[in-house]
């Protein structure tokens, strides 16, 4: 069910495209339904957008599976994306990935098993010159090497507790 | 050389903050354009600067205008592109960022131009950051009377708004950006018709890049000559270059157009990391071909590029020195294209992971020299011929590497491996440190 608050907000985003075009406004609204139910969207949500915005659940659908940001799964509460893009890669994206894996023992696009982290490999986060790099969740987290990788899960997972 | 878009954010204490901005002069284009200056003559004014898209394709920006048609009450719309996806650019980012109302008093202008009243930036949906930058922003322009009805007593109404898109490259794609916006799956439309015609909503629409409308309040500010001075032939003004990869200070550089990528690897860049020999430079973004060391000293500008066989792009410079596999190298960027083919068209859709899947077998050893010729041959029959320009640019990467690296790839055939090994490489830089 979508909250009253993010109803609200919705309102405001439907706003900002003329009366005749409420359509316009569902990528925005996905990521505030998205946002709210911890990071995926389901079923019930999409049919919940397209009434809102009067629009059919397939055209709701049919966004939800073109755009990779939004996640029909349910992923940990902090969602690592690796970018494994060339600039990146050219600075050790790959190795970064291993040692990510390693640390907290799934592959990519696995979840732990206290449903703390996913790991993902993403395409280029426009970060290039700060390479390699990983955003979790909103954040970006650039020029990374062991030691950082090391202090920033310690930090996410002693924020969790 | 003075900088013109970064000089705002050069300066010691600036932030985002409307009154830096204010402090610096800015927001007095935007009075001088509603006191003085019709619209007609603000597109001479862009026209005569000779301001090119920084975008990709460096269409000029005052022809671009000039082809919305003037019909009074009609209505049209500004998109700004803030999608910046291709792989190796990222200053759009760092402008909305750090001086977000540049590009704000760029587009208020823009729209007065054209006759738009509404605009709306299309950013890229994980720059949460700058998009919180950005509507921080335009509720500031707005409660100082630059944004909403009516602004500074001239009659004009203007909104813009910030509209979030969701992972998908080809969004940067002009009307794909147009389809996302309007709420569906990101897929190129046909053109003819053109967006000046048909755009959002089936309405005029001008679609420009973050960096070009940044431009526009200096061009008023000085005047098109002074914009047409700096820079080289049909290439003026100054650029932002992402510069990665390989180098000592990767970052992004203003620079006017016409110097060389010597100038800004070694110079600007502090020259190659760990002081290893130079190799390769993809000059443009993922979807421009790879020069070499040999490219060094062409000029940074859209024809020099272009001469040379390769394209300016979105300005990004990717920097690849002697221990980089180029069969790797390209691999990975096919990786890229195959996953970010909108499938609308089938020579793209099909082709991009066929591409992927051979140069995937040469660079695993287990290639074959007919492989070389089965590559050439595809690409041949994607480029040219699909929707939209993403055909011509995932195969850029195999025909450039394959033009000055196909040694590379028949040691990959002829040895049944890579010549450069991974695992050993990786130890040598950037990650773990
Ligand atoms: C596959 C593809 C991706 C593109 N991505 C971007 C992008 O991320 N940002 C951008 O400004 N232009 C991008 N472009 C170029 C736009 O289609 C368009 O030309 C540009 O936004 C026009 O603005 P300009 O004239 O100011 O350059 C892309 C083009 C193609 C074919
Ligand atoms: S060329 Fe590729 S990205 Fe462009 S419309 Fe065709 S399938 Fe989509
Ligand atoms: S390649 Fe990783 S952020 Fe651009």
């Amino acid at each position: 069910m979508i909250s009253e608050t993010a109803k609200k907000q919705i309102g405001e985003t439907v706003s900002r495209y003329p009366e005749d075009q409420k359509r316009s406004a569902l990528l925005p609204v996905l990521h505030i339904v998205q946002y709210e139910n911890n990071g995926h969207l389901t079923e019930a949500l999409m049919t919940e957008v397209a009434e809102i915005l009067e629009i059919s659940p397939l055209q709701v659908y049919e966004v939800v599976t073109f755009y990779t940001m939004y996640n029909r799964n349910p992923v940990g509460k902090y969602h690592i994306q690796v970018c494994r893009t060339l600039p990146c890669a050219l600075m050790g994206a790959e190795k970064l990935v291993s040692y990510l894996e390693e640390k907290l023992g799934i592959g990519c696009g696995e979840t732990t098993p206290d449903r703390l982290f996913t790991l993902t490999e993403v395409e280029c986060l426009a970060s290039c010159g700060t390479a390699p790099m990983m955003q979790i969740n909103e954040d970006y987290y650039e020029n990374l090497n062991k030691n950082k990788v090391d202090k920033i899960l310690e930090e996410l997972r002693q924020k969790a507790k | 050389m003075e900088l013109i878009l970064f000089k705002n954010m050069s300066s010691p204490g600036y932030t985002p903050k409307i009154s830096s901005y204010l402090e610096a002069g800015g927001y007095q284009a935007l009075e001088k354009t509603l006191k003085e200056i019709q619209p007609d003559q603000l597109i001479e004014m862009v026209k005569k600067s000779g301001l090119r898209g920084r975008g990709g394709a460096g269409f000029p920006t005052g022809t671009k205008w000039s082809f919305i048609p003037k019909t009074p009450n009609l209505i049209k719309y500004l998109c700004c592109n803030a999608d910046e996806g291709e792989p190796g650019t990222f200053k759009d980012r760092q402008l909305m960022e750090k001086d977000p109302h540049q590009l704000i008093e760029g587009m208020i202008i823009s729209c007065y131009a054209i006759g738009a009243h509404t605009a709306y930036i299309y950013i890229r949906g994980e720059l949460v950051h700058a998009t919180r930058v950005l509507e921080k922003a335009i509720s500031e322009a707005k409660a100082k009377g630059f944004l909403g009805k009516n602004i500074l007593n001239s009659g004009f109404d203007i909104e813009i708004y910030v509209h979030r898109g969701a992972g998908a490259y080809i969004c940067g794609e002009e009307t794909a950006l147009l389809e996302s916006l309007e709420g569906k799956r990101g897929k190129p439309r046909f053109k003819p018709p053109f967006p000046a015609n048909y755009g959002l909503y089936g309405k005029p629409t001008v679609i420009n890049n973050v960096e070009t409308l940044s431009n526009i309040p200096h061009i008023v500010t000085h005047g098109g000559e002074w914009y047409a001075g700096i820079g080289v032939g049909k290439s003026t003004g100054t650029r932002l270059f992402s510069l990665s990869g390989h180098v000592k200070k990767p970052g992004n550089y203003e620079v006017p157009l016409g110097e060389t990528f010597r100038h800004l690897i070694f110079d600007l860049g502090g020259g190659m990391l760990n002081d290893k020999k130079l190799k390769a430079i993809i000059p443009g973004g993922a979807s421009a071909m790879v020069f070499t060391e040999e490219h060094l000293d062409v000029k940074l500008d859209f024809e020099a590029v272009a001469a040379a066989g390769s394209m300016l792009g979105s300005g990004a410079v990717t920097v690849m020195d002697e221990e980089t596999c180029m069969v790797w190298a390209t691999l990975n960027l096919m990786h890229f294209f195959a996953h970010e083919s909108c499938g609308k068209c089938t020579p793209c859709r099909e082709g991009a992971p066929w591409l992927y899947k051979i140069v995937h077998r040469i660079e695993h050893g287990e290639g074959k020299m007919e492989d070389l010729g089965l590559l050439a041959d595809l690409c041949g029959n994607i480029a040219g011929k699909t929707v939209c320009a993403f055909g011509e640019a995932e195969v850029a990467p195999i025909l450039g590497t394959i033009k000055y690296f196909r040694n590379e790839y028949e040691y990959h055939i002829r040895e049944k491996k890579c010549p450069i090994h991974r695992s050993e490489r990786l130890a040598t830089i950037g990650f773990p440190g």
